[in-house]
């Protein structure tokens, strides 16, 4: 393990950023989400949740696919180029992490995406345990230890120092040129500070919440219960849920009209929006309540059914901070709970 | 609050009304959510404290397609927005048995969390009966403390006023809360060069992520399909695809809603990047003032809207602003 005082991280950042595109937790307009490193960006690695999540570097929330372009009558077809640059993403929590294993589990198996898997082969992840963790977070009910986060790289942050720990053979090769600015160091001073996170982990409000009756086999039940319809109703139907979480995933495929020619991008969809997988005979979700409904049971019922029981939510808590209406998955869940022990 | 219950309790008790839409208590200090409650046994759940500061209103537009009155609980700002939907024919008036509901400012937790203040496990000072000075607040690390007027949402610095202007009967008293003047952000701005003020929206808008929360929160932003939804049109947006498409969804939301728009604050409450929408809402608004004399949307629903009526003294557009 190695540390680095907290004061010499600019030249930390500086020196990544010589040879990688460097995204980390940037200040913008009073709101902190992961964007590229500059001379001048208001890093913030104090703040526990980014508003996004930082899926965009691998999956960002608009890409051009490839581009038509017509001139007289010939027509050319350029597509778009695949990322073949390294890039480094500092500062991803454990949940986070988590949420990108359950994008490769979409997005690598077959057929695989190259987009994505571009940008996976390039991307090095460091992570930053959390050492404050807030009333939403609720990432241990997914077994997911948010003071050893599992990357390229594990960081923690410790009185007036960063300690640095590689993991992979990809941490491993980051690690050898940025070494000169670090000292070696025991992991006692991380040891302590887990030990303390931990702690605080075990009185979180949602600490106690269980998955028990969600999985891959419950399919109708869940599908039919009664309790949709009175969950759904405060719903607006705005997409926040699905744009601030870590593993939602899908997304349309759209035209854009250059003019002289056409740009054929993907973006982010959300399964409360009204046109969501519309097809030519319509639409198969034809209420807000089915579109509700969607999105918990693809999280913790067909994920889970096609993915060795992995759910698709990661406890992250954004869902729970931004949704307008106060609606979220930790009350799906406790509701069904409460329904279930009623009976 | 229990005065609201035993009232929701009675109106049901006798028939006067079908169902309740008020709010429900969370499962944190601040997550209250609208919620209908159909029987007495429901409203065990009702709660009316600081955080209930989601507008009722626009829920009337689907309250008013079901069978039978829906009694609504609305605060006097929320009381506009209805207004303003009974004039563009969008809720039933028959449909509604509304209680005006006091209010003593509601708060933004966001605000509270800006202060530094996380890990909140309790809040108290947030009840109707509770003095509105201030907040205390258990954390998992440590109590904190901090101003109830600090933390209230903007909308309630500058509140339009304690008076409902549609109600069936009122309950609880209402607070003063104005400490800031209306206009006074949107004057910094205007006093910006074009160039500055480019940068300022920019910036806001470039921080967008087309969750359409702002659109389907507003009472104003009453359409059955969108226009940026539609898919018969090139309209339709699911993402800023570039700088320029950022900014008009956001220029033409608050064209669309100019005239109609109440100044609710429903938009910067709800958007998950902290953007300041209600400012080109209150720039509109300041200068239909401006333009046509003192206006509010939703006070007075036989008033003559200033952007559908025309008389022959109205200024011309090009007039001083060219």
């Amino acid at each position: 393990m190695y540390q680095i005082a907290k004061n010499d991280l600019p030249a930390l950042f500086r020196k990544i950023s010589e040879t990688k595109e460097l995204y980390l937790p940037v200040r913008v307009a009073d709101q902190v989400n992961f964007a590229a490193y500059t001379e001048d960006a208001d890093v913030s690695l104090e703040t526990l949740k980014t508003v996004k999540s930082p899926k965009d570097a691998f999956f960002p929330q608009s890409e051009t696919l490839y581009t038509c372009h017509k001139e007289e009558n010939k027509l050319s077809i350029t597509p778009e180029e695949l990322q073949n640059q390294e890039f480094v993403v500092f500062g991803i929590k454990a949940c986070d992490v988590k949420g990108i294993e359950v994008l490769d589990k979409v997005f690598l198996s077959e057929p695989v995406d190259t987009f994505y898997k571009a940008r996976r082969d390039h991307g090095i992840l460091v992570a930053l345990a959390c050492n404050e963790p807030e009333e939403s977070c609720f990432c241990k009910a997914f077994g997911i230890d948010c003071t050893d986060p599992k990357a390229d790289v594990a960081t923690w942050l410790v009185g007036d120092f960063l300690y640095w720990n590689p993991l992979t053979e990809k941490g491993a090769a980051l690690t050898d040129a940025v070494k000169e600015l670090f000292a070696e160091a025991d992991d006692s001073a991380v040891q302590k500070q887990q030990e303390t996170t931990k702690a605080i982990v075990e009185k979180l409000p949602y600490m106690d919440l269980s998955l028990e009756g969600w999985n891959g086999d419950v399919l109708t039940e869940k599908f039919d219960s009664p309790l949709w319809e009175e969950l759904y109703q405060p719903c607006l139907a705005c997409g926040t849920c699905t744009f601030v979480c870590p593993t939602c995933q899908c997304y349309d495929i759209k035209d854009y009209t250059t003019g002289s020619g056409v740009q054929r991008y993907r973006c982010w969809d959300s399964c409360m929006y009204s046109d969501f997988t519309m097809m030519a005979h319509g639409n198969n979700r034809t209420s807000q309540m089915q579109r509700f409904r969607q999105r918990f049971m693809h999280k913790l019922v067909y994920f889970p059914a096609n993915n060795d029981g992995m759910y698709s939510c990661v406890g992250c808590g954004r869902c729970v901070e931004k949704c307008p209406s106060a609606l979220n998955i930790v009350k799906v869940v406790k509701a069904f709970q409460k329904e279930g022990g009623d009976k | 609050m229990q005065e609201l219950v035993n009232r929701a309790k009675e109106l049901l008790a006798n028939g006067t009304v079908q169902r309740v839409l008020g709010w429900k208590a969370g499962d944190m200090a601040y997550n209250p959510e609208p919620s209908y409650f159909e029987s007495e046994a429901d409203l065990s759940e009702f709660v009316y404290d600081a955080f209930c500061g989601a507008n009722l209103s626009k829920y009337m537009i689907e309250a008013s397609k079901k069978e039978g009155k829906t009694l609504v609980f609305l605060k006097p700002c929320d009381s506009y927005s209805f207004n303003q939907l009974l004039k563009e024919h969008r809720v039933d008036r028959d449909k509604a048995y509304i209680i005006g509901v006091g209010c003593k400012g509601k708060l933004d937790i966001e605000k509270i969390k800006k202060e530094g203040i996380k890990g909140i496990e309790s809040i108290s000072g947030i009840g109707m009966e509770d003095a509105c000075d201030t907040l205390k607040i258990g954390t998992l690390y440590g109590d904190k403390e901090c101003s109830y007027q600090d933390v209230m949402l903007e909308r309630c610095h500058v509140c339009k006023g304690k008076d409902h202007v549609v109600f069936d009967e009122t309950l609880l008293e209402s607070r003063d809360t104005v400490d800031s003047e209306r206009f006074h952000e949107v004057e910094k701005i205007e006093k910006m060069s074009p160039e500055e003020k480019f940068q300022f929206f920019q910036k806001e808008l470039s921080k967008c992520i087309r969750c359409n929360a702002c659109r389907n929160v507003c009472p104003a932003c009453s359409c059955r399909k969108c226009v940026f939804d539609s898919t018969k049109f090139d309209s339709a947006q699911k993402a800023n695809v570039d700088p320029f498409q950022e900014k008009m969804f956001h220029i033409i939301r608050a064209f669309h809603v100019a005239g109609r728009c109440t100044d609710c604050g429903e938009c910067s409450r709800v958007c998950p990047q902290g953007i300041r929408l209600h400012l080109f809402n209150r720039k509109f608004i300041k200068d239909i003032n401006e333009f046509y004399g003192d206006y509010t949307a939703g006070e007075d629903i036989n008033q003559e809207a200033p952007l559908t009526h025309f008389e022959f003294s109205d200024r011309e557009p090009n007039e001083e602003r060219g």
